[in-house]
């Protein structure tokens, strides 16, 4: 396997007294496209996190194209999200921006180029995405699956190493769902970045991903590809693939008694 | 009641305490950010033009009107009460120090603190619960430098300016009741005012004075938006704090301010 631009070794993360991660290890290859699942608040997004030094964890190594990004100061850290690129749930655009202005942004804040080129630069990335004609619209004038593509187009404009995705289908109609997710694997293709794919969605991810980590209880359950994953016996990916209620992931949060609770059991006591 | 449950009551009474100055400490933590970060976003000063446009000029109606008719009501009872003395023609002179020592500066601030300093908090507020902030952190680019910075400096050069507006309008305002009004001789109410009023004891005085609530307000409002939870409601919650928080400290700080500039201590 080739050098991973992404790796996760024993890593643990709490938020004071609450263990998010307990001892998480994992890797992603340049050229890779994969999926961590898990069920919600499983600690998937902080994992994204963490690769992006936003938080920094706690024990064990996230490193970054070879860097252990936790060790970093705050002006390297800064430096070296340049490689990275970061779709987030709802495209995070800046609301007081043109989409233009909004692909442009990085590019008018971390390189020295003149305006003519960024101009060039910013019609290619949204042309990439097939909003080219909505340079000039604003982004409440988008609609959710346009917001999420203007926003691809600006976390692609610096070229980056590694790209991460948060959630990107969520709340999408199917065309924009199909939409998104070929994106990702052909701008990933062109890059030749990594990329990490943060979702919920089974059928639509395990068409275009390499590579799966399911996460739950702190940890990675199980992994492989969408073909091993798709024949897991694994209860917890068989209940997840198949979408059951009810399985390792209980439908109910864990309480007392139900009897109980609605005073039926006093009688008793 | 056992040494556990005594430890939990006392525990429970100074929490608030404890919250408080964690809070406190955060913030200076923050300013001392802002502060670092300054010269870069100075630097593009564009970026605190437009923060200035959006806290100061978009501010100066309210600044104008208000200032005019607190000029207009200090001349009405400025004058029922001098003239009971005879000496009404002192009405400029009562005027022009009560506005720029003290009702320009204050008042002003209060304004500003409602009108500019409510919408830096929520829009800070909003701009981290729609994740706006988390992604210019990730593309690189440090949101204290680009957002905080430019918002923070914006008022702080408006609110000197605002106050003297208030300053001016209020004195206008003087002038309309007492002169236009009331029939007060202007060369009078204009010579005794330029007599009266000195260009460092007053005038210089109130600018300081504006410049300490510019300084406050414009924190009070940055760090309640960067430190609002990402929810609807804690976006409401800290731009009512901002409002609240701001008078509060306006007031406080006006009085030490005043002690120390008036009464020679």
């Amino acid at each position: 396997m080739a050098i991973p631009l992404v790796r996760f070794e024993g890593v643990r993360f709490a938020y004071g007294e609450n263990d998010i991660l307990r001892d998480v290890t994992l890797s992603v290859a340049a050229g890779q496209v994969v999926a961590i699942m898990g069920g919600s608040g499983s600690g998937k997004t902080t994992l994204l996190r963490l690769i992006g030094g936003q938080l920094k964890a706690n024990a064990g190594r996230v490193e970054v194209d070879g860097e252990d990004i936790g060790a970093l100061s705050e002006s390297a850290l800064y430096e070296r999200r340049k490689k990275l690129g970061m779709l987030f749930q709802f495209g995070a655009l800046f609301t007081d921006l043109s989409v233009f202005d909004n692909v442009a942004f990085p590019l008018r804040e971390r390189t020295q180029l003149p305006e003519s080129m960024i101009r060039d630069l910013v019609l290619m990335k949204l042309q990439a995405v097939g909003l080219r004609g909505a340079a000039q619209l604003m982004p409440a004038e988008l609609s959710g699956g346009m917001a999420r593509r203007v926003a691809l187009a600006r976390a692609i404009a610096l070229d980056p190493r590694v790209m991460l995705y948060d959630e990107p289908f969520t709340g999408l109609d199917p065309i924009s769902l199909t939409t998104i997710g070929s994106l990702i694997r052909e701008l990933n293709d062109a890059l030749g970045a990594a990329s990490i794919v943060v979702t919920h969605d089974v059928a639509e991810s395990l068409a275009i991903v390499d590579y799966v980590y399911f996460v739950a209880e702190g940890g990675v359950i199980a992994e492989g590809t969408p073909e091993a994953v798709r024949e897991s016996s694994h209860p917890f990916v068989r209940q997840f693939i198949a979408g059951q209620k009810d399985g390792p992931l209980p439908f109910h949060k864990p309480a007392g008694a139900y009897a109980a609770d609605l005073g039926l059991e006093v009688g008793r006591e | 009641m056992n040494n556990n449950g005594l430890v939990k009551l006392f525990a429970r009474l100074g929490a608030p305490l404890t919250d408080r100055l964690i809070k406190l400490g955060f913030a200076c933590r923050f300013f001392v950010s802002i502060l670092r970060h300054s010269p870069t976003s100075l630097l593009r000063f564009q970026l605190t033009m437009r923060e200035i446009w959006f806290a100061g000029v978009l501010s100066v109606l309210i600044i104008a009107v208000s200032g005019l008719f607190v000029g207009m009501v200090l001349a009405l009872q400025g004058y029922e009460t001098l003239v009971r003395f005879g000496s009404s023609s002192a009405l400029g002179i009562l005027v022009s120090l009560s506005l720029v020592r003290e009702l320009g500066p204050v008042v002003g601030a209060l304004l500003f603190a409602s009108r500019a300093g409510s919408a830096i908090t929520a829009e800070i507020g909003l701009m981290k619960a729609t994740e706006q902030l988390a992604a210019m952190e990730m593309m690189a680019v440090n949101p204290i430098a680009r957002v905080v910075a430019p918002k923070f400096w914006g008022g702080v050069l408006s609110m000197p300016l605002l106050a003297a507006m208030f300053s001016a309008m209020g004195i206008f305002g003087g002038y309309l009741i007492g002169v236009q009004l009331l029939g007060l001789d202007p060369g009078s109410f204009w010579s005794q005012m330029q007599s009266s009023v000195d260009f460092r004891g007053d005038v210089l005085n109130g600018v300081i004075k504006s410049v300490f609530f510019g300084v406050a307000i414009s924190l009070i409002a940055v760090f309640e938006g960067y430190d609002a939870p990402p929810t609807a409601e804690g976006v409401s919650r800290a731009t009512t704090r901002t409002v609240v928080t701001s008078a509060l400290v306006v007031l406080a700080l006006d009085f030490v301010l005043t002690a120390f500039m008036f009464t020679g201590m």
